[in-house]
Order: structure tokens, then C-alpha cells, then sequence
């Protein structure tokens, strides 16, 4: 069974005013369970509307998602899905720890078992020194990690990140990649995952999905053939700058004529 | 267009449904449970009042506007010219902020009690000197905010050419506070008008607005008590449209939004 | 050495305006001036302007001759009555001015509804209406329980100090960002849930500058209540009644005036108290 299931899906908002935008348009793709795939494109071509159509946090106008075989809404309320934005989006008024509880909170868990499992999370992103911290008196990468952890703290079969590492630097973001990695091997977790990043999509996925605008659709879905694991190494690695230049070119051939913005080469 | 049309009337609809809504609640209820006027005037016997008593309550109007004018225009120049020496001598900013905080916290306009003794029993002196001091300070303190918070950038610019103080305080720190100056007299007027006010029921002057109502309540003539009220409201709009209009024209793009705001609320 | 710092530079402005004062008294016309043609220029003799000894040194005198009741004993009991009257004010003007505000962002049309009317009283000269709602005092009967006549001080303290309260409150719950919002859909939560665990918490930083206000503003509506009542027991009255004084007593309505000035840096200090427990562990950096 695969983890998320998409199916001529649509999504138009306003439809019938002036301003109606066809922000998705017969997108069809599988993703398997463990699959780390990526979504790649210039603005406005649907990426971010794609994971939140799938976070069943917008409903579809064509078309259908399933999610670990459910409907969205029944994998919202079963959470069986984390997610994780640009913003750490961390409660300033908690701490580390607490912030990590919130959804087990949510969810009725009892304290003594939030506490095991936030605590348990923490070792996984390596912070467990700092579960009494509070997120501003964490770095950047630190508050990621955390949101990360929060975002895992279920355990869910499923995470959707939307440019997680957008507000970090360079180094940080690579690191953080790196990181990423290694823990969704270990937790063996689907991940969907939006970037403006070229490298960044290609360093994490097993597969990245290229789409583009006016209508926001799915162009080309390149698979990215690099042999096991990834590690710094595998920066230097020719069949890594191979996926980047097929990602490039099938981003060059999304639209010939249009002006392609918000997209990283480096 | 018709979008803008439906979101102008969106806004209008609900505050004007509602302010009706209530008037004609306010009216049922003293008809319906046959209140005495002593306790409570309908809104048509209030009206009835404010028109048949109009010249009345436009003499008080007069009266307590023109305190609350003379001493808006007189502390505003004064607390401007201070804040500008304010500016210029650090020492002097030490000592009088916090003093303007320590004013803004106690209820200062029963300074009025001692005024009305150091002056004649019909002057208005008193409660011109009590509205003088109070802009006074709101506009010192935020004008003088204006003067010193300007980005260090742009004083590290004018060093840069060599220039004196006085040609930065005229270049950088005077046009960086008349933003300052204008949301601080969109404070200032509503608290004039206000300290105007309660400036009379100290005694002194019977003939402005405060003293009107307080006498005619004693007097069980409520209605006309809440006309004179109603003239009272005005006055407060008036003078605080006057002052929103003047921050609009002479602060293109809009006042200082986060100004923060030493203020009487009422 | 800061705290110190600014609490030496406090009382330094104190005496500077005492010698202001005094400068005047040496200088300023004994029965009062005029400038340009005005009568500007208060009178500077002892009787309309004590020095500042003797306003210092009424507080150890009896109240009124034949008594032996101090008068710093009768200013501070008033101010602390005073003082009681305009907590309760501040609290139920709290409570009232955030569940108005949890309305509000719970129904967007609630809020479009009364929003501008609160922003709009904020300008107006509420305190108007303070002689209607002390009037309703030793009027109203329900049940046999008389309205008490101190009620009404505290209900005008409470309804000055509403509306700050509800417009920053307002604010506050509307404060958290889309993310944050999403991420609370995200988990399925309810609207409660998400008032309690985001909201309620995000509008912290918003509420310290409202309560100020609210604080400030209570005390003004307790004080003005008293004085259109003579209220007995409060600051205000003793104020009027001091003030009836002036001719005979010059200094004794400065005793009461400098109590009031208390009452108002209490109800401030506990204020700054519950503000800095509130905010005890956000980042120093606060918004709004």
C-alpha cells in the first residue's frame, strides 16, 4: 500500500470570480511508504497547496487523495502525519520539552507517558540537554530540530515539510539535511518535502517532483539515482550533480518562455 | 469591484446593524419594563432633549472645548519645545522620563483641586492649566521618543559628513519625530477633552459640560443629563477625527503604528 | 546599580519640582499676575501656596483640631479604601473586557459588530456618564439587596477599564501567525483547544500594556466616582473636603492629593507585579 495516493487531483480557488486561480490541475503521483520525495518549482506553481492538500488542511476541488489508505481528514484525526514549516512555528511561552508535548497533549496522553516520549524525541534530534530551554534561547537549526522532533512526536508514518530549512544559512542547512536523513532512516518515516533548493532536493530525495505554474502541475518526476547512503561525501558525488542537472533542465523546459523565479542554482 | 463593494459593506453592515440593534433594545427595555426616568432615559426622550436644549448644551460645549483646546495647543508647545531640549541634554531626559511615568500612573487632574485655590473662583485658569500639563507630558515624552530613537544607521551617516548637531537634529531627528508628534496628539486630544472634564467637578465654573451633568443629575433631570452627555461624545469625536485627519495629511503613509503610548484611556 | 540608578534620578526630578515650587513662591506676584492682560499667574502667597515643608509636615498634625487622629493615618486609610474599590474595578473590567474579546474572536462578526464602537469610546469622554452611574447608587433595589453606594465607584472603574482590556485582548488572540494556526488544524484541535493552548498564551504580551491602562483607568473612574458622590471613606471626598479647607488649612489638600498619587502607583506597581509574573519566561524582546 502506498502512503500517499493522489489522483487527478484539483484545486481552484475562487472559482468563478475574477480572481479565480487554478492553483492545481490533474496531478496524479504515488509515493511509497518510506519514499523521501521532493517538490520542486518556481512560485505560485502549487507545491505548497499540494502539502496542505494533503494535510487536509484545504479540500480538493477535483479529484481524490488517499493517505495511508484513509481520507486526509481521517489521517488529521487519526494524526497520522507530522508537519514542519519555515517558521519553527515553537510556542515562545513553552518550553523545548513542552513545545514537544503540545500535540500529546492534544491528543489526551498522560503526563507521565508526554514526558517519555518528548524526552525520547529530544535523544533523537540529539537536544536533550536543553529540554528546559526556551526556543529563543535556541539557534536557528536548534528551534528546526525541535519542530522536527514535534512534528515525530507521534510517530507518525508521515512527515510533510514545507522549506523547513528556508531561514537557515548555508552550513546550518546542510547540516540540518544531513540530520534529517538520518533520522527518518531510523524511523523508517515518508517524508513530502517542498524546497526552492535544487541541491537540497536532490541531496534528500529518493525522487523529485517537478512542477510548474498557471496551472500548478506535475511536469517531470526525476528519479535520483544515487547508490546507498548519503552522507558529505555524497556532495562531490557525479551522480548527485547529475540528478541537479536533470532537475534543472526539466525546471528550464517548464515554461521556455516564461521568466522561471524563486529557483537556488548553487 | 463588486468584491470591494462587498467588503466595504461587510464592515459597515454589522457595526451599524448592531449600534441600531442596541438603541432599540435600550428603548423596549425602558418602555417595556416602564423605567423610571430617573434611572434610565429612553434614546427618543434623550434626542428630544439634545434638540430642544441645543443652544444650552452647545454654550457648555463651548466652554469645556475651549479648555480642552487652549490647553491641548499650549502643552503641545511646550512639551515640544522641551522634548527638543530634552534631545540635546541627555541628563534632563533621565531625570524627566521617569517622572512622566511615574504622572501617567496616579490620577493627576486631582491637581485641579489645588489650581482652583491658587486662582479665582470663576476663572477657567485652572482646568487649562490641568489639560496643558497633561498633553504636556503625553506629547514630551513621545516626541522626545521620536527625537532620540532615530536608526543609528543614518546618525552614523551625518558623522560621517562631518556634520553638527544641530544640522542632524534638523536632518535626521525632527523629520524622523513628526510622525511621533501626530499619533502623539491623536492621544493627547480624546485625554484634553477628558481632563477637561473631570477637571469640573471640582468646582470652580459651573458652565461647562461636566458641571451641567453632574447638576442636573442632582436635579433627577436625566434625559437632559444624558443630552448634555451626548454633546459631551461629540466634542471627543470631533477633536479626535481632527487629529486622525491632521496625522493622515502630514504623515503620508501612515503614523507611527507602534508608537508606543503613554496614555490616559478614558 | 540600574534600578538604583533610576530610582535616585526619580526622586532628584521630586525635588526639582519642589524647588520649581519654592522658586516660584520666592519670585511669583503675592496675589496673582497677569500676563498679557490675563490672569495667568496663580497667587504665591502661603495660603494659596504652602511651602513644601509644610505640606510635608501636615502629615504628622491631627486631622482637625479636637482630634487626635493623625492626618497621615486618615489619607493613607482613605487611599487604601480607594485603593480597594479600584482593584475590584480593574478585575471585573478585566474579566469582562476578555470574555468580550473571546467573543469577538470567536465570531468575526461579533467582532465587526463592536469592534469599532470600542475603539471609538476609548476617545470619548466616558467619564460623561460618571454621575448616571453613581446616581444608581441607594436607587436600585433587587430582592432587597440596595445597591451599595461604593458599588457604583467600582463599577465605573470597571467600565473605563473594559475597553482598553478588550481591544488588546482582541488583538492578542489575533496575534498568532497562519503557521501557528495551521499547525493547531494540523493536530485537529478545537476552536477551545486552540484558544487555550495558542491564543489565550500568544496574547500575553498584548494584555501588559492594556492592563495599564486598565489599572490606570480604574483608579481615575473609582476617584471621579468619589468626588461626584463624596463618597465616605475614599480619597476623592477627603480631597473635596480638604480643598473646602484651603483658606484656613493651605497644606491639608495636599496630603490627600499626594495619598491619591499613591493610590494611583499602587494599583501601577501591582500592575508592573502581575505583568512581570506574566512575562516572566517570554524573550526580553516583547512585542506590541
Amino acid at each position: 500500500m502506498s502512503a500517499v495516493d493522489i489522483s487527478n487531483l484539483g484545486k481552484v480557488f475562487n472559482p468563478g470570480a475574477p480572481n479565480q486561480v487554478d492553483a492545481l490541475v490533474g496531478v496524479d503521483l504515488s509515493i511509497a511508504s518510506g519514499e523521501f520525495v521532493s517538490l520542486i518549482g518556481p512560485s505560485g506553481c502549487g507545491k505548497s497547496t499540494l502539502l496542505r492538500l494533503i494535510a487536509n488542511l484545504l479540500e480538493p476541488t477535483a479529484g481524490s487523495i488517499s493517505v495511508n489508505g484513509k481520507t486526509p481528514k481521517q489521517a488529521r484525526l487519526d494524526q497520522d502525519y507530522g508537519m514542519a514549516f519555515q517558521q519553527s512555528g515553537l510556542f515562545e511561552w513553552r518550553t523545548v520539552a513542552k513545545n514537544i508535548e503540545l500535540p500529546l497533549e492534544l491528543k489526551g496522553w498522560d503526563k507521565n507517558k508526554r514526558r517519555e516520549r518528548a524526552m525520547e524525541m529530544l535523544e533523537l534530534v540529539k537536544l536533550a540537554d536543553f529540554a528546559e530551554h526556551y526556543p529563543w534561547q535556541l539557534s536557528g537549526g536548534m528551534q528546526q530540530r525541535v519542530a522536527i522532533a514535534r512534528a515525530l512526536a507521534v510517530h507518525p508514518p508521515l512527515l510533510l515539510m514545507d522549506e523547513p530549512f528556508g531561514a537557515l544559512d548555508e552550513m546550518t542547512r546542510e547540516h540540518m539535511q544531513g540530520e534529517l536523513l538520518s533520522i527518518c532512516r531510523r524511523t523508517g518515516t515518508t517524508v513530502v518535502f517542498v524546497t526552492h533548493s535544487i541541491p537540497e532536493a536532490v541531496y534528500l530525495s529518493n525522487r523529485v517532483v517537478v512542477m510548474s505554474p498557471r496551472p500548478g502541475r506535475i511536469t517531470k518526476i526525476v528519479d535520483v539515482n544515487i547508490e546507498g547512503e548519503r552522507t558529505d561525501a555524497t556532495r562531490d558525488n557525479a551522480a548527485f550533480f547529475g540528478g541537479i542537472t536533470a532537475v534543472r533542465e526539466a525546471l528550464r523546459g517548464v515554461e521556455m518562455s516564461d521568466h522561471v523565479r524563486g529557483i537556488e542554482d548553487r | 469591484m463588486t468584491s470591494r463593494l462587498l467588503a466595504f459593506l461587510r464592515n459597515i453592515v454589522p457595526p451599524v446593524v448592531f449600534g441600531v440593534g442596541f438603541l432599540a433594545a435600550w428603548e423596549l427595555v425602558v418602555k417595556g419594563f416602564d423605567l423610571k426616568p430617573y434611572f434610565l432615559a429612553p434614546p427618543s426622550k434623550i434626542w428630544e432633549m439634545f434638540t430642544t436644549n441645543f443652544d444650552l448644551v452647545w454654550g457648555a460645549t463651548k466652554v469645556s472645548g475651549t479648555n480642552a483646546l487652549v490647553g491641548l495647543l499650549v502643552g503641545t508647545a511646550f512639551g515640544v519645545v522641551m522634548s527638543l531640549v530634552l534631545s540635546r541634554y541627555k541628563v534632563l531626559n533621565e531625570l524627566v522620563t521617569p517622572l512622566a511615568v511615574a504622572l501617567n500612573a496616579i490620577p493627576i487632574f486631582v491637581l485641579v483641586a489645588v489650581l482652583n485655590n491658587m486662582f479665582s473662583i470663576t476663572s477657567e485658569v485652572p482646568r487649562r492649566l490641568m489639560v496643558t500639563l497633561v498633553v504636556y507630558f503625553i506629547v514630551l515624552v513621545n516626541v522626545a521618543r521620536g527625537l532620540t530613537q532615530v536608526s543609528p544607521t543614518h546618525v552614523e551617516l551625518m558623522r560621517s559628513y562631518a556634520a553638527s548637531e544641530f544640522s542632524i537634529l534638523r536632518k535626521v531627528r525632527v523629520p524622523n519625530a513628526v510622525p511621533y508628534l501626530f499619533t502623539s496628539l491623536k492621544i493627547a486630544a480624546p485625554a484634553s477633552v477628558i481632563t477637561a472634564f473631570v477637571s469640573e467637578y471640582f468646582g470652580g465654573s459651573q458652565n461647562g459640560l461636566g458641571s451641567r451633568i453632574a447638576s442636573n443629575i442632582a436635579n433627577s433631570k436625566n434625559a437632559v443629563a444624558w443630552a448634555y452627555v451626548l454633546g459631551a461624545c461629540l466634542l471627543g469625536l470631533v477633536f479626535y477625527t481632527v487629529s486622525s485627519l491632521l496625522e493622515g495629511v502630514a504623515t503620508p503613509g501612515g503614523g507611527t503604528k507602534r508608537v508606543r503610548r503613554r496614555v490616559r484611556s478614558t | 546599580m540600574k534600578r538604583l540608578r533610576r530610582v535616585a534620578l526619580f526622586l532628584g526630578s521630586l525635588l526639582l519640582v519642589a524647588l520649581a515650587w519654592e522658586l516660584y513662591k520666592l519670585v511669583g506676584p503675592e496675589t496673582g499676575g497677569k500676563v498679557f492682560g490675563w490672569n495667568l499667574l496663580p497667587r504665591s502667597n502661603d495660603q494659596a501656596m504652602p511651602h513644601v515643608w509644610e505640606m510635608l509636615s501636615r502629615y504628622a498634625d491631627p486631622e482637625m483640631r479636637g482630634s487626635d487622629r493623625q492626618i497621615w493615618r486618615v489619607v493613607l486609610a482613605g487611599a487604601w479604601f480607594s485603593f480597594r474599590l479600584a482593584f475590584v474595578g480593574f478585575f471585573v473590567g478585566t474579566l469582562l473586557g476578555m470574555s468580550l474579546a473571546v467573543l469577538m474572536a470567536r465570531f468575526k462578526v461579533a467582532e465587526r459588530g463592536i469592534l469599532p464602537y470600542l475603539v471609538v469610546s476609548q476617545t470619548v469622554p466616558l467619564i460623561a456618564l460618571a454621575p448616571l452611574v453613581v446616581s444608581w447608587g441607594g436607587k436600585i433595589e433587587v430582592f432587597g439587596w440596595s445597591w451599595p453606594r461604593w458599588l457604583s465607584a467600582s463599577v465605573l472603574g470597571a467600565f473605563l477599564a473594559f475597553f482598553p482590556v478588550a481591544v488588546g485582548a482582541l488583538r492578542g488572540l489575533q496575534s498568532p501567525s497562519a503557521a501557528s494556526v495551521e499547525l493547531m488544524n494540523s493536530y485537529a484541535a478545537s476552536w477551545t483547544q486552540t484558544l487555550f493552548k495558542l491564543r489565550l498564551p500568544a496574547s500575553v504580551p498584548f494584555l501588559v500594556p492594556a492592563l495599564k491602562l486598565a489599572a490606570s483607568a480604574s483608579v481615575i473612574g473609582v476617584v471621579v466616582a468619589e468626588i461626584s458622590t463624596g463618597l465616605k471613606g475614599g480619597i476623592g471626598r477627603l480631597i473635596i473636603e480638604y480643598a473646602r479647607e484651603a483658606t484656613s488649612d493651605p497644606a491639608k489638600v495636599f496630603t490627600a492629593v499626594f495619598g491619591a498619587a499613591l493610590l494611583g502607583l499602587a494599583m501601577s506597581g501591582f500592575v508592573t507585579l502581575a505583568d512581570t509574573f506574566m512575562m516572566r519566561n517570554r524573550p526580553k524582546e516583547a512585542t506590541a
